[in-house]
C-alpha cells in the first residue's frame, strides 16, 4: 500500500491527518444523491411502497458491503441475520413487548448484532470454503429453527397478528406506504452515516489492510481476529435492522426472511452495484428492485432466468472491466463516494475472496 | 429534520385519502395465485376456471366492463401481501381473488381490513381465514369440513386404529385435529401423529414410522401436488401389502393428477366437495368446457373455487348494480346461494364461509381413467371449526 | 431399525453418487461449485425424458443419464467454467449460483414446476423379504448400483495411470504439472465424469429424493456436507461420510420426526468446527 511520499515522521502526520479529513468530506454529488433520495417523497408518492422495498434491500446490501467490501468475508447466509431482526421486530410487536418501531428497531439491531457476534467465531475460522459452508450452514439452521419453533415463529404459516404502532407514537403506517417509506428512508440515512464513518476511520483502513494482505496486516501490528469479529457484529446488526424494517412496514414475516434467495440476492444486489464503496449497495438496490418489477411483470417466470445470467456473464466478463450500461453505474459509485480508498497497485489487484 | 419531512406527508395522504376510485364503467379484480412454483397447478386450474367464466357469460356486468389484473405471488405470504398492496393502491381493484395455500390468504387479511376490499378465497382451506377480516369471504372449502366428515365416516365403516400424517402446517393442523376430534368421538382410536415438513417431501421415514405402529389405516393431508409421492411411497414401503388403507380429504387424489398416480390407487377412500365425475348435468357442462378450454386438463377441487368466485363476483355486481363500494358488495355476497358443477352452495351470512355438500368418494376405474367416485354425501356442511364456538 | 439403517443406506450411497463429482472439483481446482446438483437434474430428467416420452427401458434411462449430464458437464466446462478457474471464490460463487438459477428457470419452462416421477418397470416396485425382512426392491437396487459404482471408483482412482495422475493432480498440482501431467485435461474429464455420476444420481434418486426444478438448490446443502464432512483428499472420506449422513438423516427423522432437519446441520457446523479440513482426512494431505 504505497501512501503519499513523505520524508518526515512529521510529514507524514499531517498527509495522514488530511487523507481522513478528505475522506470525511462530502463531494457535492454525494449530496445531490441523497437530496434526490429524499426529493422522492414528495416526487414520487405513488411509488412509495416500491421504494421502501428498495431502501430495505439497499441496507441489506450496504451490511454486507462493510464484510465483503472492507472485511473481504464471503457470507451465503446473511440472510440469517435479516431474518432474526426481522423475527425479532415482529415478536416484539406481536405480543406489545416493544411497542414503539424506532426502540423495536434498536432492539432487533442488537439482536442481529448479537447473533452475529456468536456466530463470528465460526465463520472467522478457515479459508473461504469453510466461510461459506459455515454461513450457508448457519442461515440453514436458523431457517430450521424458525420452521421448527411454530409456537414462536408462526412456523411455515408466518408470524401473524402483527399490529404496527404509530412511529414515535405519530406517525401511523398508512395503506399508501408513506409513512413506510420516509421511516425506512430515514433509518437508512442515519445507518449510512455511521457506516460512512466506521470505514473512514483508522478502524475501517486497517480492515482494508487485513482484506489486502493478512500476512504483511499482521506483520505491521494489525490483529485480525477482533477487529474481524467487530465489523461482523456491526453488519449483522445493520442486516438485523434492515429485516426489522421489513417486518414493521409491511406488518407479517415468514420463513422468507431466512431463505437462501434472500442471501443470493443480497450478494447480486451489491455486485451490481460494485462492493468496498457503499454506495454499490445502495445503487444496486435501485436497479435490482425495478429490474425485477420490470422483467417479472412481463414474464414471471424468466425472473430467476434473468438473475442467473447476470451473474454468470458478470463474472465471465469479469466484474472490474465489466463494459455497457453498467461501468457508468459503477463509476457513478465510486464518484459519488467522491473519494477512493486508497487503490493498491495493479501487483495486488483488489481480491473479494480474500484467499488464503 | 423529521418534523421538516413529514409536513408534506400530511398532504399527501389528504390526496390518497380520497379513496381508491374506479375508473368508469370498468370493474377491476385483482387475482393474486400461484402461476410458479408447487402449488403452480393450483394457480392454473384456478385462473383457467375463473377465464372460463367470464367466456361463457360474458365480461360485462352491470354495464361494467371485468377486467382480470393476474399477480403471481409463488405462493410466498411476504408476496402476496405485496402484491394486495399494489394492487389496491396502484390499481385500485374492487375485489382480490385467489390464494392458493393458507399464509397468503392470512398475510393479505389486515390489508383486506383496512382497504375495505372485498377479498374471496378461492383455495387456501384453514378454518380461521375467513375470521381474520370482516371482508373476507371463501368459494372453496374448509379442511375440518372433509376432515370431520371422514372421521365420523371411518369410525362407523370398521376403521378403528388409525395414524395421521399431515403437513406441518396450518391447514394439515386443521385437518389432524378435527378429524381426530370426529374419530375418536366415534371411537376410533388414533395411535400415532406425525407431521412431515412442508418443503421436502420425503415420506419414507414417516411412513415407516406408522407401518410399525400397524393401524388399519392412514389419515393424510399434503398439499395438492404432493399426493402423488406419497401414495408412491406408501406403496413402495409394501404399506398396501400389510392391508393399511388411505383415508383423508381430497387433496390426496387430486382429479388433476390422480391418472399419474397409477392403479394402486384404486380403493383410495376421501371425504371432499368436488369430484370431476359429480354426476349432474351441469357438472358435465363444465368439464367438457373446461377440458376443451385447456388442451384436455381435467378441472380438480381448486377450479370449482375458482369458477365459483367469478359466479359471487358477477351476482354481487347486478345486486349493487355496478357499485363497487366495499360494504355493499359484502352485503350482496353474504347469504348468496346458487348452484355450482360441485352441487348446491351457498355463503353462511354469519360467518362469509362456504356451506356445501361433502361427499365420500372412493377411486375407481371409469372408461380407462381414474376417478373419485362419490357414493355418499352429506347435505349443506357448514364449516365445523367455527360451528362449535 | 434394520429396516432403518437399510434405509439410511440406499440414502447415503444415493448421496455419494451424487456429491462424489463435487469433491474431486473441491479437491483438484480448489473450484467452489455450487451448480453441482444442476447436473443432477438434468440427468434425472433426461431420463424422464427418455424413459416416460419415449419409451426407453428403465436401465437404459440411467445409462441416458449418465451420458447426456457427463457431456453437459464436458461442454460446460469447456466453455464457461475454465474461464473461472483462475477467479476469486467470491466469482465462483456467483457464477455457479447464477448457473444453478438459470437451470431452475429452465427446466421449469420446459418441464414444468410440479414434481415428476420417471416410470420404473413393475419389476423394481414393492419389496421382496430377504431373511424375514421387507425390502423395498428399489432400495436394494440403489445400493448394489451404488456399490459396485464405489467400487469401481476406488479401483480405478488407485489402479489405474489416470488414477495416479488425478491423486498426483490433487495432491500437489504445481509439482503433478512439472511432472508432465495435463492436469486441464484430467480435470476435464474428471469434470465430466462427476457430472455424468451425479445425472445417475439424479435418475436413480428421482423415486426417492423427487425431481423438481428446485432441485438442484434443495440438496446444494446436502452435496456440500458431503464434501466438508468427507475431506477432498479421498473417495473414502465422502464415502464414510455419505453413509453417515444418509443413516443419520433417515434415523432422524425416524426417532425425533420433530427435529428431523437438525441432525444433519449440527453434524456440519460442529464437524467444521472440530476439524475443519473434514472427518476422514489422512495425516499430512491438504
Amino acid at each position: 500500500m504505497r501512501g503519499p511520499d513523505v520524508s518526515t515522521s512529521a510529514a507524514l502526520a499531517s498527509a495522514i491527518s488530511a487523507q481522513f479529513s478528505a475522506r470525511a468530506r462530502w463531494s457535492p454529488l454525494e449530496m445531490v444523491f441523497w437530496l434526490g433520495a429524499f426529493s422522492t417523497i414528495w416526487l414520487l408518492p405513488e411509488q412509495h411502497l416500491i421504494l421502501t422495498e428498495i431502501v430495505i434491500w439497499a441496507l441489506l446490501a450496504l451490511s454486507l458491503d462493510l464484510i465483503l467490501g472492507y472485511a473481504g468475508i464471503i457470507s451465503l447466509g446473511h440472510a440469517a441475520f435479516f431474518g432474526v431482526g426481522a423475527y425479532t421486530a415482529g415478536l416484539l410487536a406481536k405480543h406489545a413487548l416493544v411497542g414503539e418501531p424506532v426502540l423495536a428497531l434498536l432492539v432487533s439491531g442488537l439482536a442481529g448484532g448479537a447473533f452475529g457476534f456468536a456466530t463470528s467465531f465460526l465463520v472467522l475460522r478457515g479459508t473461504d470454503l469453510t466461510r461459506l459452508m459455515v454461513t450457508l450452514g448457519v442461515a440453514l439452521l436458523v431457517r430450521e429453527i424458525a420452521n421448527r419453533a411454530a409456537w414462536l415463529t408462526g412456523g411455515a404459516d408466518g408470524l401473524q397478528g402483527i399490529d404496527m404502532q404509530p412511529v414515535l407514537g405519530l406517525f401511523r403506517f398508512d395503506l399508501y406506504g408513506h409513512t413506510a417509506y420516509i421511516y425506512s428512508l430515514t433509518v437508512l440515512f442515519v445507518l449510512f452515516l455511521l457506516a460512512r464513518r466506521v470505514v473512514g476511520s483508522p478502524f475501517g483502513l486497517s480492515l482494508l489492510a487485513i482484506k489486502g494482505n493478512p500476512l504483511r496486516a499482521s506483520a505491521v501490528g494489525i490483529g485480525q481476529t477482533w477487529r474481524l469479529v467487530g465489523i461482523y457484529t456491526l453488519a449483522a446488526a445493520y442486516a438485523g435492522i434492515a429485516g426489522g424494517l421489513l417486518t414493521q412496514t409491511t406488518a407479517f414475516t415468514s420463513l422468507e426472511s431466512l431463505s437462501f434467495d434472500r442471501s443470493a440476492d443480497a450478494l447480486l444486489v451489491l455486485i451490481i452495484g460494485g462492493t468496498g464503496h457503499l454506495y454499490g449497495g445502495l445503487i444496486g438496490a435501485v436497479v435490482f428492485r425495478f429490474a425485477q418489477d420490470w422483467i417479472s411483470t412481463a414474464t414471471p417466470q424468466y425472473w430467476q432466468f434473468w438473475i442467473g445470467l447476470f451473474l454468470v456473464l458478470i463474472v465471465l466478463v469479469g466484474r472490474d472491466r465489466i463494459g455497457g450500461w453498467f461501468a457508468p453505474l459503477r463509476r457513478l459509485a465510486d464518484r459519488i463516494s467522491g473519494w477512493r480508498p486508497w487503490r493498491p497497485g495493479p501487483a495486488a489487484a483488489p481480491d473479494e475472496g480474500g484467499r488464503p | 429534520m423529521l418534523k421538516h419531512l413529514l409536513t408534506p406527508l400530511a398532504v399527501a395522504l389528504g390526496l390518497a385519502a380520497a379513496g381508491p376510485a374506479s375508473a368508469q364503467g370498468v370493474v377491476k379484480i385483482g387475482v393474486i395465485e400461484a402461476m410458479t412454483g408447487q402449488q403452480q397447478s393450483t394457480g392454473v386450474q384456478t385462473l383457467a376456471a375463473m377465464r372460463l367464466y367470464m367466456q361463457q357469460h360474458g365480461d360485462t356486468v352491470a354495464g361494467k366492463k371485468i377486467e382480470l389484473i393476474v399477480k403471481d405471488d409463488g405462493a410466498v405470504a411476504d408476496n402476496s401481501k405485496r402484491l394486495a398492496q399494489e394492487l389496491i393502491v396502484r390499481d385500485k381493484v374492487s375485489f382480490l381473488v385467489g390464494f392458493a395455500v393458507t399464509p397468503t390468504a392470512l398475510a393479505v387479511a389486515p390489508l383486506a381490513t383496512e382497504a375495505k376490499v372485498p377479498t374471496i378465497v378461492a383455495n387456501a382451506g384453514t378454518s380461521i381465514i375467513t375470521e381474520r377480516s370482516p371482508y373476507i369471504l371463501r368459494t372453496s372449502f374448509t379442511l375440518p369440513q372433509s376432515s370431520v366428515i371422514i372421521g365420523e365416516w371411518a369410525a362407523k365403516n370398521g376403521i378403528k386404529k388409525v395414524v395421521t400424517i399431515v403437513s406441518d402446517y396450518a391447514p394439515g393442523a386443521d385437518s389432524e385435529k378435527t378429524f381426530t376430534e370426529a374419530f375418536t368421538k366415534g371411537g376410533g382410536q388414533v395411535l400415532e401423529a406425525v407431521k412431515v415438513p412442508l418443503a421436502a417431501p420425503d415420506f419414507a421415514p414417516f411412513l415407516q414410522r406408522a407401518r410399525d405402529a400397524s393401524p388399519d389405516a392412514i389419515f393424510v393431508f399434503v398439499p395438492s401436488g404432493q399426493g402423488a409421492t406419497f401414495v408412491k411411497q406408501f406403496i413402495e414401503r409394501g404399506l398396501d401389502k400389510a392391508g393399511i388403507k388411505i383415508i383423508g380429504p381430497g387433496d390426496v387424489t387430486d382429479d388433476d393428477l390422480l391418472n399419474g398416480m397409477g392403479e394402486q390407487v384404486i380403493g383410495t377412500v376421501t371425504a371432499h366437495m368436488y369430484s370431476a365425475d359429480h354426476p349432474s348435468e351441469l357438472n358435465k357442462t363444465y368439464v367438457e368446457a373446461f377440458k376443451k378450454a385447456n388442451n384436455g386438463l381435467r378441472p380438480n377441487f381448486m377450479s370449482v373455487g375458482g369458477y365459483d368466485a367469478m359466479h359471487l363476483i358477477y351476482e354481487a355486481l347486478k345486486k349493487t348494480n355496478g357499485d363497487t363500494n366495499g360494504d355493499k358488495l359484502m352485503a350482496a355476497m353474504k347469504g348468496m346461494a346458487w348452484d355450482s358443477p360441485r352441487g348446491p352452495i351457498s355463503i353462511d351470512p354469519e360467518t362469509r364461509d362456504i356451506v356445501q355438500n361433502i361427499y365420500i368418494r372412493k377411486v375407481e376405474k371409469k372408461n380407462g381413467e381414474l376417478y373419485n367416485v362419490e357414493f355418499a354425501t352429506f347435505d349443506a356442511v357448514k364449516d365445523p371449526g367455527k360451528a362449535k364456538k | 431399525m434394520v429396516t432403518i439403517l437399510f434405509d439410511g443406506i440406499a440414502y447415503g450411497m444415493l448421496l455419494f453418487v451424487l456429491a462424489a463429482g463435487l469433491s474431486v472439483t473441491l479437491g483438484l481446482m480448489n473450484f467452489v461449485n455450487l451448480a453441482h446438483g444442476a447436473f443432477a437434474m438434468a440427468g434425472g430428467y433426461a431420463a424422464l425424458v427418455v424413459v416416460n416420452r419415449l419409451g426407453v427401458p428403465f436401465a437404459l434411462g440411467l445409462v441416458c443419464a449418465f451420458l447426456f449430464s457427463a457431456a453437459l458437464g464436458a461442454l460446460l466446462e469447456r466453455t464457461l467454467y475454465v474461464h473461472v478457474y483462475a477467479k476469486s471464490h467470491l466469482d465462483q460463487v456467483l457464477f455457479t449460483i447464477g448457473l444453478v438459477f438459470m437451470s431452475v428457470a429452465i427446466v421449469d419452462y420446459t418441464m414444468g414446476s410440479s414434481q415428476q416421477f420417471i416410470a420404473i418397470p413393475p419389476s423394481l416396485q414393492g419389496q421382496v423379504t430377504v431373511f424375514g425382512l421387507g425390502m423395498s426392491k428399489y432400495r436394494l437396487m440403489i445400493i448394489v448400483i451404488c456399490g459396485i459404482l464405489t467400487l469401481l471408483l476406488q479401483l480405478g482412482l488407485t489402479r489405474t495411470r489416470f488414477g495416479s495422475r488425478l491423486r498426483a493432480a490433487v495432491d500437489d498440482q504445481r509439482v503433478a504439472r512439472g511432472l508432465g501431467i495435463n492436469v486441464g485435461a484430467v480435470f476435464a474429464f474428471t469434470f465430466a465424469l462427476g457430472s455424468g455420476l451425479a445425472g445417475l444420481g439424479g435418475a436413480l434418486g428421482a423415486e426417492i429424493l423427487g425431481l423438481d426444478p428446485i432441485f438442484p438448490l434443495k440438496y446444494m446443502i446436502y452435496f456440500l456436507i458431503v464434501v466438508t464432512v468427507g475431506g477432498t483428499s479421498s473417495i473414502t472420506g465422502p464415502f464414510l461420510a455419505s453413509l453417515l449422513l444418509g443413516i443419520g438423516d433417515v434415523a432422524g427423522k425416524y426417532y425425533v420426526p420433530q427435529f428431523g432437519a437438525f441432525v444433519i446441520y449440527t453434524i456440519m457446523i460442529v464437524v467444521l468446527i472440530w476439524r475443519p479440513q473434514g472427518l476422514f482426512v489422512r495425516k499430512g494431505a491438504r
